[in-house]
């Protein structure tokens, strides 16, 4: 199979990331490594040691809910240069169920992949997917939308079913609030995800083998995302992921909670901001200090027709590329851009579902790409001129630049021009 | 394109090779075989990438007009081909009037037209327009065009003798336009022979197309569930009498394995291979034997690939056997596939068919395929692609081997299933 050499795996860091994984299995189950550290913004450049493998950050992990990446097989993942993946534990506890797929190896054996998973609580979809019977202190009560039954998903429940997956990475159960509610709503969840991620750490009966990260709560306000902060900061947990973003919050707010929070976050443990995937808000947020992203919208779009490119994306169903025989990016490097035109593609969607499926590998590519040139500008030392680049590209004049990412940039002293 | 056949036995089929196929004659395919079938020159639901996991695929690609007819204009903008247009290399390509996959509604021809039915709905064609789109599409084959509107049952005798005439005249209204076009040099054409179910006219349309310069014959209008197989066996047999032996037949429309292995006695030697397509969107898997083993204490055994039983019961409490009395309810499954929906495979983690070297055999469990079938998940079609495309590529290859060593009795009586007790049982 055609694949794209593995991304971010430079020689030395191989080298240092073996030795790391020796004593990785002593110790605990991730393992951090600040490579490069960019001098003028807040972007750091690291190896992040798992159980199945390393994983070179920045890192944008594509979204495989029920256990499958949307028509793309695991070979083609991993030739993608893919490290780690998603699982949803809301999805896969409700089908096949974690007893089925603790049988089955966990869902790494079930699905067949073999580097990292991460797998989120489940708390998302109660906010986005189910009609909410109910939040209480015991957990989140909801019917099950394939029989009516009604389920409670307390911390201990979908940490119990996040050990049967087995997955290298594990979220806490917060309490899920959307950022467009304020109010004392928005404080009662912070402080319960906070008991909650005590009763998550208790709970879990694999801490030597899958790692528990904590989700920072606290909605749009900066007072109550301090005191989150600062509580869950002092418990012993391998990683943070940052939450309660990236709803429908004005993005001038959305920033300045992501580098607040990453202002208050350990150095030496990864910072996950969940649910961001558009390309601006990748490149401004590793400036603002995350190191991992997780979005639904690269695989999504993609069978929609919609392809991501530099400058933005290119429906390929649209009529102006019935004829256009160049590839949707003439300088990727993808399976489908080394083999197929936008005018094949565009006849493909008519006939056949592999169009999309091309359209899916191109997208991952170009996430992962991307990801990969931000690592490498921050290890070289030339991030700010990478974003400089990255803007012009994307956008086509300065005054079509985004506000807020003008200023979230300046705000780490990379002013646009 | 040169038949040679290595073996022929009246009543028992044919074995050989169709050699120099291609422009540049480099290709060439065994018969009996099947035609690789694709959407657009893509095999359904695979990439490159995924298509590769399969070894020894046919040499020839077979592309339709109903899918290819609508994008007519941007083909001849592009003027360099279909081939290049799909990104396909080092392929044998042959372009067919219809999908054998996906019949279409009926009615609509007429004396100077045909009608094929894309994206978007009706197309009709006239021999100048099919001709055009040949001469865009450039393939290494094709077949002429013809009105083939005769499997629906009680079609009159008026109607039959109706379609003999018009793929008759269209075939030499085509062969004129063929032999008067550059762009068509070295592509080769086949006949249509027609004749619905009715003997006469599938002689007389046998007879009369063999007159013409055609390099092969399609026989046409015998599809899956437009008659009983001993009725197809007869006209086959009727009509092949009437054709060359140097010459290759393709039988449209035919592709489930009992079928085939009755077709091929008749004297046919293609197929078109959509069978695994519609084993995938049903949500099962070809797992029918075919194992033939020339070791005797292998012969006894149940073979590797396991006879299942797939006499899966209707909803009324029927078993579901071999008949399919209605080509457009495609959707009935055979009794040589397993349907993955089913709950007993819930919790199985064996692969779909113990030995299959396919990708999904190799890498997957039965367990994996159902969640993905119940969640709706693209990847079961991918999965179930690539096994039913190896597990039906397979079975050809066993077919053809069976004819080499004169073991046809045995390979039937593998895949058609003995009376009593080899199949295993709900497991």
């Amino acid at each position: 199979m055609a694949a794209i050499t593995e991304r971010g795996a430079d020689v030395n860091t191989l080298e240092n990331s073996m030795s790391l994984k020796k004593t990785l299995s002593a110790a605990s189950p991730l393992a951090l490594r600040v490579v490069a550290e960019c001098s003028v913004t807040k972007a750091r450049a690291c190896d992040l040691i798992l159980p199945h493998c390393a994983v070179s950050t920045p890192v944008f992990m594509p979204v495989g809910t029920q256990g499958t990446l949307k028509g793309i097989t695991v070979d083609q993942l991993e030739g993608l240069g893919c490290q780690i993946c998603l699982g949803n534990t809301y999805h896969l506890g409700m089908r096949p169920g974690p007893d089925l797929i603790e049988k089955a190896n966990g869902l790494h054996g079930f699905m067949n992949w073999k580097r990292n998973l991460l797998t989120d609580s489940g708390g998302f979809q109660m906010v986005s997917l189910v009609e909410l019977s109910e939040v209480t202190e015991e957990g989140v009560k909801f019917k099950s939308p394939y029989d009516g039954e009604e389920i409670l998903l307390s911390p201990e429940k979908s940490i119990s079913i996040q050990n049967s997956l087995g997955s290298d990475i594990m979220m806490q159960l917060d309490d899920v609030v959307s950022s467009t509610v304020t109010g004392p709503r928005v404080e009662e969840a912070m402080h319960r995800s906070i008991r909650w991620l005590d009763r998550c750490i208790a709970a879990n009966k694999n801490p030597d083998k899958q790692n528990l990260f904590a989700i920072i709560q606290g909605g749009l306000n900066a007072e109550l995302r301090k005191v989150c902060l600062e509580e869950m900061t002092q418990r012993d947990v391998p990683g943070f992921a940052i939450g309660g973003l990236s709803g429908g919050e004005e993005k001038d707010d959305f920033w300045r909670m992501v580098t607040l929070s990453t202002d208050h976050l350990p150095r030496e443990k990864p910072r996950y901001l969940m649910g961001v995937g558009y390309a601006v808000d990748l490149v401004v947020c590793v400036a603002l200090g995350c190191d991992m992203f997780d979005c639904v919208f690269p695989t999504r779009t993609a069978r929609f027709g919609s392809a991501l490119v530099p400058w933005g994306s290119l429906q390929v169903k649209q009529k102006q590329y019935a004829k256009d025989f160049q590839p949707i990016d003439p300088e990727c490097q993808c399976p489908t851009c080394r083999q197929h035109s936008r005018a094949y593609l565009h006849a493909l969607f008519k006939s056949d579902t592999a169009a999309m499926h091309h359209i899916t590998i191109h997208n991952i590519a170009y996430q992962l790409t991307l990801m990969c040139s931000v690592r490498q500008s921050i290890v070289d030392g030339c991030f700010p001129e990478f974003i400089r680049t990255f803007m012009k590209r994307m956008f086509p004049s300065r005054d079509q630049y985004p506000g807020w990412a003008v200023d979230a940039l300046a705000s780490v002293n990379v002013p646009l021009e | 394109m040169k038949l040679e056949l290595s073996r022929v036995v009246q009543g028992r089929g044919r074995l050989g090779v169709l050699k120099e196929l291609g422009k540049t004659g480099q290709h060439s395919l065994e018969v009996p075989g099947c035609l690789l079938h694709t959407h657009l020159g893509a095999v359904p639901h695979l990439t490159r990438d995924t298509l590769h996991t399969l070894s020894n695929l046919p040499s020839v690609t077979q592309v339709t007009l109903s899918n290819i007819a609508e994008h007519q204009e941007v083909l001849e903008e592009f003027k360099d081909g279909f081939r290049r247009f799909a990104g396909l290399h080092n392929t044998v390509l042959y372009c067919s009037l219809h999908d054998p996959a996906t019949p279409c509604p009926t009615g609509y021809n007429t004396t100077k037209t045909v009608s094929v039915w894309g994206s978007g709905g009706r197309i009709e064609l006239t021999v100048a327009k099919f001709m055009a789109l040949q001469k865009t599409v450039q393939p290494d084959w094709y077949q002429s065009m013809a009105d083939g509107e005769t499997w629906q049952s009680g079609t009159s005798r008026k109607r039959v003798r109706k379609s003999v005439d018009r793929t008759l005249a269209h075939l030499d209204e085509c062969l004129l336009v063929h032999q008067n076009s550059q762009e068509l040099e070295g592509v080769e054409v086949f006949g249509v022979v027609e004749g619905g179910d009715i003997l006469e006219e599938r002689v007389r349309s046998g007879r009369e197309t063999a007159k013409r310069p055609v390099a092969g014959f399609c026989l046409d209008g015998l599809q899956t569930g437009s008659m009983d197989q001993a009725l197809r066996t007869q006209l086959i047999t009727a009509v092949t009498k009437e054709l060359p032996e140097d010459k290759p037949r393709l039988l449209q429309g035919v592709g489930r394995p009992d079928e085939v292995l009755a077709c091929v006695e008749a004297g046919v030697d293609l197929f078109e291979s959509f069978f695994p397509f519609q084993a995938t969107e049903r949500g099962c898997a070809l797992c029918f034997g075919f194992d033939v083993s020339s070791d005797p204490e292998l012969a006894g055994r149940a073979p590797p690939a396991v006879v299942e039983l797939a006499e899966e019961k209707t909803a009324s409490g029927e078993t579901r056997q071999n008949g399919d009395s209605n080509p457009a309810d495609q959707s009935r499954m055979t009794s040589f596939e397993i349907d993955l929906k089913d709950k007993r495979h819930r919790d199985d983690f064996r692969p779909l068919v113990e030995g299959c070297g396919c990708y999904c055999c190799v890498n997957h469990q039965r367990a994996y395929l159902h969640h993905l079938l119940v969640t709706n998940e693209l990847l079961a079609g991918v999965l179930l692609m690539i096994h039913n495309t190896a597990h039906y590529h397979a079975f050809f290859r066993a077919l053809r081997e069976a004819l080499a060593n004169d073991k046809l009795d045995v390979l039937k009586r593998r895949v058609l299933g003995e009376g009593g007790g080899q199949t295993e049982r709900n497991e």
